[in-house]
C-alpha cells in the first residue's frame, strides 16, 4: 500500500515535472541568451504573462492554438525590444528597467485579458507517448506537449550555436568584454538589443504554454513568478542552455510536489509545498553565489553578479 | 559673539550647485509624469476612450470631495511605508523589491500575536503596541535576511527579496488555511478577527487611520537619519562606492543589514495598519500590490524619504479613483496597472537625462573662469 502510493506520487511528479518545467525552460533559455550578451532582463515575468494572455486571446479569436503561440512570441518580442532599447541609453539601470517592464507587461495583460477570462479557447494537443505502457497513470504522465520538445531542440541549437557559429562567438564576446567587442568593430548595443528581443520572444512562447496547455486557461493568477525564478535558474545552470533544461526539470518537479501529494490524499501542508520552488531557488542561489565554478562561467559584463 | 565683517567671505557660488541638483531632480520626474500622462492619453484614444474624461474622473475620485480625499489618504498610508521600504535600501545601493512580502508577513504576525492577547482580554493600549512591534520585527527580519544574504553570501538581493516575498505569502496561506484559521470564516479563510475594541481608530478631525501619521513621521525620521547623521552619510557612501567604504573601514555589513531591516520594519508596519485599521484580521486581502506600487513611489521620489509622502498621495489618489473609472467608463480595474506601468517605464527612461540638460549643470557657460 505504501509502495503503490509512493509510485503514484513519483509518477505524478514525473508528469508534473515535464508539464511544469516547459515555461521555466523557455523563460530560462530566453534569459540565458540575454545574459550571455551581458545584459540582464528581470522583466521576463511581464513577457510571460503578456504572452499567456496574447496566446489565449489569439487562439480564441482565430481558432488556431499555434497561431496563438506565434502571437505570444511576437508580444514577448515587442516587450523585449522595449527593454533592449531603453537599456542602451546611458545611465539607465537594466535591473530597474526590468522591474518596470514586468509591471507594464502584467498591466497590459490584465487590461486586455479581462474579456478572455470566461471563454474557452482551443488548446494545444499533447503527444501521447505513454500509451504502450498499459498503465493509465503513467500514460497520463507521459502526455507531453510538443512545446517541450521545441524547447529541448532550442536548447541544443543554442548550445551548438554558442560554441560553433560566428554569431555565437559575437554574443559571448559581447557578454564577456564589451571593450573587446567594440575593438572588433561589433556594435555592443545592437547585439544586446537583438538578444534581449529574442529572449523576450522565447519568454512569450513560455507564456503561451501556460494559458494553452497547463494550467490551460487564462486568469490573472496564472503565473506565479516563473519569469523571475528563471533568472535564478540561469545562474544555477551557469549560463549553459543544456543545463537550463535539467534545471527547469528540477524546478518543475519541485513545483509538482504539492499537487502530487494531493493526488494521493495528502493535502496537509499543501500551501507549504507550494512554496517549495521558491525555497529551492533561494537555496540554490545561496549555494551557487560564491561557488568558484559559477565565478568562472559568468559572463563578465553581467551586472547582477558584480 | 559674532564678527560683523569677517575678512574671509565665502562668495555664494552662482548658480548654486545644490539648488540646481534639487531643480534637476524635481523637474525631470515631473516631466516624466507629464510624458506618461500623454502616452496614456494616446493609449486611451487608441482604444476609443476619452482621456479628458479619465483624468477628470481621477481628479474627482482622488481629490474631488472630502470623502475621496480621505479615501486617497487611506490608500496613501501603506504606500508611504512601502515606498520607504524601497527608498532606504536604495540609498545604500540595494534594489529590494520584497516589500509586498514584508507587508504580508508583518500583517500576519500582528494578527497572530493578537489572538492570545485578545482572547486573554489584554487592554488595547498594550495589545496594539505589541502587535505593531511584532509586525515590524517580522518584516525587519525578513528583509534584513535579504540584506544579510547579500553582504555575507553574495546572493543578489533583488531576486532573493522577491523569492522571500512569495515564501512569506505561502507562510501566511499555510497558517490561515490551517492552524490559525477562524472557523467562522467560511468563504475567505482568515485569522480570528481582533474585534472593534482593538481597532486602530482615525486620527483627530479625520476619518483616516493613524497609519498615515505614522508614515509621515517615519518619512521625516528616516530623512533625518539618511541625510543628517553619520549613519546616513556612511550608508550613502556605501551606496556610492562600496569598495571605498570598505577601504575607509566603514562597517558595511552592519549598514547593509540595518538599512534592510529598517525597510522591512516599514513594510511590516504597513501590514500592521492594514490588519489593525482596515481588515481587522489577516487574510488574502493583504496581498493587494501595495509593496509593488511602493517601488514605483520610491523611484518617482528619487529615494528621498520626504518626497515619498506626496508621491504616495498621488498614487493613492489614482488607486482611489480606480473604482470610479471602472464604473463610469466601463474599463477594467487593470487600467490603473497600465497607467502605473507606463509611468514606470517612462520614468526609468528619463534617468538617462540626468547630467545631460545644460540648464541644470553648474559651471558651464559664462561663470566658468
Amino acid at each position: 500500500m505504501m509502495e503503490s502510493a509512493l509510485v503514484t506520487v513519483l509518477i505524478a511528479m514525473l508528469g508534473g515535472a515535464i508539464r511544469v518545467s516547459t515555461p521555466f525552460m523557455f523563460v530560462g533559455l530566453g534569459e540565458c541568451l540575454t545574459e550571455k550578451s551581458g545584459r540582464i532582463n528581470l522583466g521576463l515575468e511581464g513577457n510571460l504573462v503578456l504572452g499567456a494572455m496574447t496566446a489565449y486571446a489569439v487562439s480564441y479569436l482565430s481558432g488556431n492554438a499555434w497561431l496563438g503561440v506565434l502571437a505570444a512570441g511576437g508580444s514577448g518580442l515587442l516587450l523585449g525590444a522595449l527593454h533592449g532599447y531603453i537599456c542602451k541609453l546611458p545611465r539607465v539601470n537594466d535591473i530597474a528597467v526590468g522591474i518596470a517592464i514586468m509591471s507594464f507587461g502584467t498591466g497590459l495583460a490584465f487590461f486586455f485579458g479581462k474579456p478572455f477570462i470566461q471563454p474557452t479557447a482551443p488548446r494545444l494537443d499533447a503527444i501521447h507517448l505513454g500509451d504502450w505502457t498499459g498503465n493509465p497513470s503513467l500514460a497520463q504522465a507521459l502526455q507531453v506537449n510538443p512545446l517541450f520538445f521545441v524547447g529541448i531542440v532550442l536548447a541544443l541549437a543554442m548550445s551548438w550555436a554558442f560554441a560553433n557559429t560566428r554569431w555565437g562567438l559575437i554574443i559571448r564576446m559581447t557578454g564577456d568584454s564589451a571593450a573587446s567587442a567594440r575593438a572588433m568593430g561589433v556594435s555592443v548595443d545592437l547585439v544586446r538589443f537583438l538578444t534581449t528581443s529574442a529572449g523576450g520572444f522565447m519568454a512569450g512562447v513560455g507564456g503561451a504554454f501556460l494559458s494553452l496547455y497547463y494550467p490551460g486557461s487564462w486568469n490573472q493568477g496564472l503565473s506565479s513568478g516563473q519569469g523571475l525564478m528563471a533568472v535564478a535558474l540561469v545562474i544555477f545552470a551557469r549560463w549553459d542552455p543544456i543545463r537550463c533544461i535539467w534545471a527547469a526539470l528540477l524546478f518543475g518537479a519541485a513545483g509538482a510536489i504539492g499537487p502530487s501529494l494531493q493526488s494521493i490524499g495528502i493535502s496537509q501542508g499543501y500551501y507549504f509545498f507550494n512554496a517549495a520552488p521558491y525555497i529551492l531557488t533561494l537555496f540554490i542561489m545561496i549555494a551557487s553565489a560564491r561557488s568558484k565554478g559559477a565565478a568562472r562561467e559568468v559572463p563578465g559584463e553581467l551586472s547582477i553578479t558584480k | 559673539m559674532t564678527v560683523a565683517s569677517s575678512p574671509i567671505e565665502i562668495a555664494p557660488r552662482t548658480p548654486d550647485v545644490r539648488a540646481l541638483k534639487l531643480a534637476e531632480s524635481f523637474f525631470i520626474p515631473v516631466a516624466a509624469l507629464l510624458v506618461s500622462a500623454l502616452v496614456f492619453a494616446l493609449f486611451l484614444l487608441a482604444i476609443g476612450q476619452s482621456p479628458v474624461d479619465f483624468f477628470a474622473l481621477v481628479w474627482i475620485g482622488g481629490f474631488g470631495s472630502s470623502f475621496s480625499i480621505q479615501n486617497t489618504l487611506q490608500r496613501a498610508a501603506p504606500l508611504i511605508l512601502t515606498g520607504l521600504a524601497f527608498a532606504v535600501p536604495a540609498r545604500i545601493g540595494l534594489t529590494i523589491i520584497g516589500g509586498e512580502g514584508a507587508l504580508v508577513l508583518g500583517g500576519f504576525a500582528a494578527a497572530a500575536i493578537a489572538i492570545p492577547l485578545v482572547t486573554g482580554q489584554a487592554p488595547p493600549a498594550i495589545t496594539l503596541p505589541i502587535m505593531a512591534i511584532t509586525a515590524m520585527l517580522a518584516g525587519g527580519c525578513w528583509i534584513g535576511l535579504a540584506g544579510w544574504l547579500r553582504h555575507y553570501r553574495g546572493v543578489n538581493e533583488t531576486i532573493s527579496s522577491l523569492l522571500l516575498s512569495y515564501i512569506a505569502i505561502a507562510i501566511m496561506n499555510f497558517f490561515v488555511e490551517g492552524a490559525l484559521r477562524d472557523p467562522a470564516s467560511a468563504n475567505k479563510p482568515s485569522t480570528m478577527p481582533i474585534g472593534d475594541a482593538y481597532r486602530v481608530g482615525p486620527m483627530p478631525f479625520t476619518d483616516v487611520h493613524w497609519g498615515l501619521g505614522a508614515g509621515v513621521l517615519l518619512a521625516i525620521v528616516l530623512y533625518i537619519l539618511m541625510s543628517r547623521t553619520t549613519f546616513g552619510f556612511a550608508a550613502r557612501m556605501t551606496g556610492g562606492n562600496p569598495r571605498a567604504a570598505l577601504a575607509q573601514g566603514l562597517p558595511v555589513g552592519f549598514l547593509v543589514v540595518t538599512c534592510c531591516a529598517i525597510a522591512g520594519a516599514c513594510a511590516g508596519l504597513a501590514g500592521f495598519f492594514e490588519v489593525a485599521a482596515i481588515h481587522g484580521q489577516a487574510n488574502a486581502s493583504l496581498v493587494a500590490g501595495y509593496g509593488f506600487t511602493g517601488i514605483l513611489v520610491a523611484f518617482l521620489a528619487r529615494h528621498n524619504p520626504l518626497a515619498v509622502v506626496p508621491v504616495a498621495i498621488l498614487f493613492g489618489a489614482i488607486a482611489a479613483a480606480g473604482g470610479l473609472v471602472q464604473r463610469r467608463m466601463g474599463m477594467p480595474d487593470a487600467t490603473v496597472l497600465v497607467l502605473q506601468g507606463i509611468i514606470f517605464v517612462v520614468l526609468l527612461t528619463s534617468e538617462t537625462l540626468y547630467g545631460r540638460i545644460k540648464l541644470f549643470q553648474p559651471g558651464t557657460g559664462a561663470d566658468r573662469t
